[in-house]
């Protein structure tokens, strides 16, 4: 049987106009397969929110590029929660800290705010999808 | 489709059933000229042919047995087109829902979000809209919360056709449910059938043809078609066409360019926009749901008469007064006493500065909250300007229309209150349009022609269009 196409939220947190990165992975997880639902840049939470519910989407993928992310993805998982939709697989990538910080570090902190996954810049769009199609297949909804 | 004239018959008689007063037009298409304008009361709730024969009664007698090549008419009377709109997330389904009743001409009374709650539901079947609209879910997306509402419709007493334009997939099963506890349905295109991706002219389509098939029936309207070909559309969807009209023009007449039209009524002020809103400036990012190209707002909360005491407690006496040219030292009793009389026409030089005042007052909030706004953040890399709506800074044209910008001597001074302010930069009002009034009340018959003559309706709309530019 053929596997229903997942949708995706695609988006760049808070105040930030980064767009090319968005646009390589908007157009890689089209390739692989997913359905896309990219709200664009200077995202708010809750424009994540709203347009996963509106498009029952299977999971959330932030892009966060200028630094500020831990900052800007405080309360994420909560928001989410609140909106019904706190099992939202949920992943973050980019320049997430501003300085050099320890990568394991970085990551522990926002897998503890409650991201399903986190990576750092650079990472290669066909990292990211593997592990989405791993991660969605696991999920019992999935 | 476009219609040719015939040589020997070249007139046309346009009327506007209106929820007050119904209006005649007589114009002869070939000259391009309005002959006559004649109003008299509207009595629909008796028989809609009383008002419309005294109307005719008050035509030069030429013309009262005239043969016109069409009588054809519009409508906004017996409370105008109410209805409801019911969709998913506030911000997006609902709010393209939302868009799509208002660009259809109707008055939108409630609009319902989220999965309804059984107190919402007691409430819609009191409210009693003309037609609902049942919206939630991209196409594909989430179909639970629009087979949820459907069910609650299919167990409830509403009884009006029910216009279904959500999420395509679940909407044959939505219609399977409505249609099997004995509901009206209707089957459209989703509104918004992506996330942020506006879709109302189907809906809009359908909205007016169930208008045209049921609701003038059911308003005790279909009486005037012993006399009209046809009520073709609400009032205010005439006066969009209009706007659409005169802004892109037709092929061999150049438009008037993005515009827009403000109509100061005693109920609401509404505010029609033609126009994409782009941002003038570089490098600014719009978010949001897209605007319609066609955008209306209706503010119920403003008109000049029924909502006098609203409009105090909005703007504020000093407010009021700061666009007035006397005192008014009763300010409050006389707001109240309008607000008593609805019909009050103003008589004496103080009633006409007061009704000014109101008038630029209502306008100007009206605007704000029709023209777009646009916000300032600032990022680790520097200054961003987000827009929200449309930037009406550029629009071409300005044009007033309702009683007061016909009679008031100083309707173009009115105009200029609704412009753009240094000292509000956010707003993203008209800048520098040129300013009109529809001195002959006549923009509702331009739509009505629109699509028929559209040339002759035109230019007719430009050629009466009074000016008020320096």
């Amino acid at each position: 049987m053929k596997d229903k196409i997942k949708t995706v939220v695609l988006g760049v947190l808070g105040v930030d106009a980064h767009v090319v990165g968005n646009k390589i992975m908007a157009h890689a997880l089209e390739a692989g397969g997913f359905k896309v639902v990219n709200i664009g840049t200077f995202s708010s939470q809750q424009d994540f929110i709203r347009a996963t519910i509106e498009a029952a989407a299977h999971a959330i993928l932030v892009g966060s590029l200028c630094g500020h992310g831990e900052m800007e993805c405080r309360g994420f998982r909560e928001n989410c929660v609140e909106a019904g939709i706190g099992e939202i697989h949920l992943v973050i990538g980019g320049n997430l800290v501003v300085g050099r910080q320890k990568w394991e570090e970085v990551e522990k902190r926002f897998l503890q705010m409650g991201f399903n996954r986190a990576y750092p810049p650079g990472v290669s769009p066909k990292q990211v999808i593997e592990d989405l199609k791993k991660d969605l297949a696991n999920k019992k909804d999935a | 489709m476009h219609y040719a004239l015939c040589a020997h018959m070249s007139l046309a008689l346009l009327i506007d059933f209106g929820s007050t007063f119904t209006k005649i037009l007589a114009v002869d298409l070939a000259a391009e000229e309005i002959l006559a304008y004649a109003q008299s009361c509207t009595t629909v709730e008796t028989d809609i042919m009383v008002g419309l024969r005294k109307a005719l009664d008050l035509l030069p007698s030429h013309l009262k047995n005239a043969a016109y090549e069409c009588r054809i008419s519009s409508s906004s009377a017996a409370g105008g087109l109410g209805m409801v709109t019911i969709g998913l997330i506030p911000e997006l389904s609902a709010e393209a829902g939302r868009r799509a009743a208002l660009g259809a001409g109707a008055k939108v009374v409630k609009v319902y979000s989220f999965r309804l709650a059984t107190r919402e539901m007691e409430e819609l079947e009191s409210l009693n809209p003309d037609i609902l609209l049942l919206a939630g879910g991209t196409d594909g997306g989430n179909s639970e919360v629009i087979l949820d509402n459907a069910r609650m419709l299919s167990r409830s007493g509403v009884r009006c056709p029910i216009l279904i334009a959500g999420n395509k997939s679940a909407a044959d099963e939505v219609q399977a449910i409505l249609s099997a506890a004995g509901k009206i349905t209707l089957l459209t295109d989703n509104v918004m059938p992506e996330v942020n991706v506006l879709n109302v002219e189907p809906a809009r389509a359908m909205i007016r043809k169930v208008f045209i098939e049921r609701i003038i029936e059911a308003k005790g309207l279909k009486k005037a078609e012993e006399f009209v070909e046809g009520i073709l559309m609400p009032t205010p969807t005439a006066v969009l066409r209009a706007a659409q009209l005169l802004s892109q023009g037709t092929g061999s007449e150049k438009g008037l360019g993005d515009l827009v039209i403000v109509d100061i009524g005693g109920a609401t002020t509404d505010v029609h926009s033609f126009g994409m809103g782009n941002s003038v400036q570089p490098g600014v990012v719009r978010k949001g749901l897209p605007e319609p190209l066609a955008k209306r707002t209706v503010e119920g909360d403003l008109g000049i008469r029924y909502n006098a005491g609203t409009i105090l407690k909005l703007c504020g006496q000093d407010r009021i007064l700061e666009n007035a040219r006397l005192s008014h030292p009763d300010l409050a009793q006389k707001l109240g006493r309008l607000s008593q009389c609805v019909e009050t026409i103003p008589e004496s030089s103080e009633d006409q500065d007061l009704d000014f005042a109101l008038a630029a007052c209502a306008a100007r909030a009206a605007m704000e909250r029709h023209a777009g706004s646009i916000e300032t953040l600032w990022g680790p890399h520097g200054q961003y300007y987000i827009q929200h709506g449309k930037d009406l800074t550029a629009v071409e044209t300005l044009i007033g229309t309702g009683g007061i910008f016909i009679h008031h001597p100083q309707a173009g001074a009115l105009l200029e209150k609704t412009l753009f302010s240094p000292g509000e930069p956010f707003s993203l009002r008209p800048k520098s349009p040129s300013l009109y009034t529809d001195a002959r009340y006549c923009l509702f018959a331009v739509g009505l022609l629109a699509d028929r003559y559209p040339e002759i309706a035109f230019r007719i709309g430009r050629k009466y269009l009074k000016e008020w530019n320096e």
